[in-house]
């Protein structure tokens, strides 16, 4: 029992290191990239826990965590189904719009609450129905999702911009931007914070959807269908219907996100404002194993790297595009671990076979030259 | 008057026309031989980028637009070369690491751009080359005749891809590995050495593209210029169905959309901008939508190989 317990312990240490390896590496290689370019690698992450953490810094993270976790739980319920839905920008600006859009308007009408509960309520289902022509592409015909999703993404992002020229133009200001909402009229702070409440639902839905993932029946046919739809028609899951169903989920949360961003930190719309949450979460939704409470930390982590590091970019002269290289070294680093990972628990060798013959080559012909001699 | 008002017209619109649809075509190109292969290169976005980058650095070092391309389709096989050894050589998922290889591109370039450039932002010269003869044609002379060399070369070697692909021996390889990469394996080829090859050969289309983009189309780099120009080049692989000739015809209806786009905004018509640079999008997302029953992908696509593995 005891040695259970302790493989139990060890097998938990070992999930940890392989999960937070790749940022070390991905931070060590940035470190040495920016060392090339002439800036200091150790001032720069200084600056970035200085800006992301100390001085109440943290609620600022914290306040940036709540979009970004909302898109990581979105991703996670489509990628545990092997599917991709990579067109978060398109689903969160076009869901984001109609929250900033209507909610000054609505507001002078109804009360703030109301307001609050029905434009959300619409926010999700104009993500989730951004997804549905891939998903429909996907199911019938089976078109590649990633394509798809990326196009309609940049056409809701382009009828975002139009939406706020033409329809919700605040007429009492010459730069294009929709109504602007009054502190009273957003969502207000957990008391004693800066963090807004949008927050707590952030973090609600990550323990429903790991509840829903790990302990209802969709749960495990959604594990069976990401698996093999082999197995899944095996047991009658109904393909169709489960894309559509995780596409939807997926959109939906994405549009939850909008909504809590736009009434919590920023409550109005500009055009060509695109803050691209999806791109910098993919490598945290896989490092966190598509687990939704697993997101959280790693999502707290880039969020306080994020909003330290745009202030540390701007100290030391550097592009704050430095952190889109960042998060590639993560993703690259984290797929190199886990191949490593896998071919270790398996106890396969870690170069594959091929790969090997070519560098025996070599070998063999030196070996052979020397037999002839 | 309004005769040389209709000439110019269409001249301009000729020019956009084309300058929309070969950076896609280059880049379309690429991707095709890649997904021939077998091998999905989602980050074809950051290796136009790189290759848009690079030369532009080298067309304003060399002062040569040729030393330029070059450079641009060097470098982009030097990105591609990252996914060539983690997907291809050690098989890890080409979807992880293609967006990997995207945001490495775009934020490499980035960055690079910010710190040496965005101070002065110089352009490269454009230049033009009067075919004798041919440039004197009242239309076609102005727009077609009078391309850079580059697009002249551009067009001989999607030619030149096309033949490899299917009268030689490299290309039936290429489609073995991209359908069946057992028998490959089996007739004593190489899986992997045809995939890498394949590959970096698309890379290197890749930047070519990226660098007709920055040099040839618009005379100068600006970061994430090619805004999503990557993905629609796959989806034009997908739609082309791994034939050239249909490439350059899909790249062509596209690069149409882009010049009436910029058409619509020479006239005084108040259309939107961003429903300009929506209709590509439209165009595209309407052709995925009528021709869904004819989009084809390799069986092989985006699955590695193991030897031995079932």
């Amino acid at each position: 029992m005891a040695q259970r317990e302790r493989s139990r312990g060890k097998a938990a240490l070992y999930l940890v290191i392989r999960s937070v390896v790749p940022i070390v590496l991905a931070l060590v290689v940035a470190g040495i990239l920016m060392l090339t370019i002439g800036k200091n690698p150790i001032a720069f992450y200084t600056d970035v826990f200085n800006n992301g953490v100390l001085g109440g810094n943290w609620q600022a993270s914290a306040v940036l965590m709540t979009p970004l976790l909302l898109v990581a739980l979105g991703l996670v319920v489509v990628f545990r189904g092997q599917l991709w839905n990579l067109g978060y920008d398109g689903q969160f600006m076009l869901a984001g719009v109609f929250v900033a859009g209507l909610a000054p308007q609505m507001m002078t009408h109804y009360p703030v609450w109301a307001v609050w509960i029905g434009l959300t309520i619409l926010a999700v289902i104009i993500g989730a129905s951004w997804t549905l022509i891939p998903a429909w592409l996907k199911a019938r015909y089976g078109t590649n999702e990633i394509i798809t999703t990326l196009v309609m993404s940049s056409i809701g992002i382009g009828l975002t911009n139009i939406l706020v020229q033409y329809f919700f133009q605040d007429p009492t200001v010459a730069e294009p931007t929709t109504g602007t909402m009054t502190t009273a009229q957003m969502l207000p702070n957990i008391p004693g914070t800066r963090i807004h409440i949008g927050f707590i639902v952030a973090i609600v839905a990550a323990v429903v959807l790991q509840f829903v993932i790990s302990r209802t029946s969709f749960g495990l046919r959604l594990d069976i269908f990401g698996s093999s739809t082999k197995a899944a028609r095996h047991v009658g899951i109904n393909s169709t219907k489960m894309i559509f169903a995780l596409f939807i989920i997926s959109g939906g949360l994405i549009g939850l996100a909008a909504a809590m961003d736009i009434f919590g930190q920023w409550g109005y719309m500009r055009t060509n404002w695109n803050p691209a949450y999806g791109d910098m979460v993919v490598p945290f939704v896989f490092l966190a194993r598509l687990s939704p409470l697993g997101c959280i930390p790693f999502i707290a982590f880039y969020s306080i790297f994020s909003t330290g590091g745009i202030i540390a970019s701007q100290d030391s002269g550097l592009s704050s595009k430095f952190l889109l290289v960042i998060v590639a070294l993560i993703l690259i680093f984290m797929s190199i671990t886990e191949y490593i990972g896998t071919k270790r628990d398996l106890g396969q060798s870690y170069l594959p076979d091929e790969l090997k013959e070519v560098l025996r080559r070599p070998f063999d012909r030196i070996a052979s030259q020397g037999a002839r001699r | 008057m309004s005769q040389l008002l209709t000439h110019t017209f269409i001249t301009a619109f000729i020019v956009a026309w084309l300058a929309g649809a070969m950076p896609l075509m280059l880049a379309a190109v690429g991707e095709t031989i890649g997904e021939q292969s077998g091998v999905l290169n989602l980050g074809i976005e950051g290796t136009m980028l790189v290759g848009g980058y690079f030369s532009y650095v080298a067309a304003l070092h060399t002062h040569s637009l040729w030393l330029g391309m070059l450079a641009g389709g060097i470098m982009g096989a030097l990105l591609t070369s990252v996914l060539v050894i983690l997907s291809v050589w050690f098989g890890l998922n080409q979807i992880v690491i293609g967006i990997a290889v995207t945001l490495l591109g775009g934020g490499t370039t980035a960055v690079l751009f910010y710190s040496n450039y965005s101070q002065s932002t110089p352009r490269v010269p454009p230049a033009t080359w009067n075919i004798p003869g041919l440039s004197d044609i009242p239309i076609l002379g102005k727009s077609v005749f009078n391309q850079h060399g580059i697009f002249w070369v551009s067009i001989l070697l999607m030619v030149v891809v096309s033949w490899l692909l299917t009268r030689t021996n490299w290309g039936l390889s290429v489609k073995a590995a991209g359908q069946k990469p057992l028998s490959l394996d089996a007739a004593g080829g190489s899986v992997m050495r045809t995939r890498s090859e394949a590959e970096l050969l698309a890379g290197f289309f890749g930047g070519l593209g990226g660098a007709y983009l920055a040099l040839i189309a618009t005379s100068a780099f600006t970061p994430f210029m090619t805004a999503g120009l990557g993905y629609i080049a796959i989806i034009v692989t997908m739609l082309s169905r791994g034939k050239i000739y249909l490439v350059a015809i899909v790249a062509l209806i596209y690069g149409l959309s882009v010049a009436s786009g910029t058409v619509l905004q020479l006239t005084a018509l108040n259309v939107p901008t961003d429903l300009i640079s929506m209709l590509p999008y439209l165009v595209v997302m309407a052709m995925l939508l009528v021709f869904a029953r004819s989009v084809y992908i390799p069986p092989a696509l985006a699955a590695p190989y193991t030897r031995g593995a079932r």
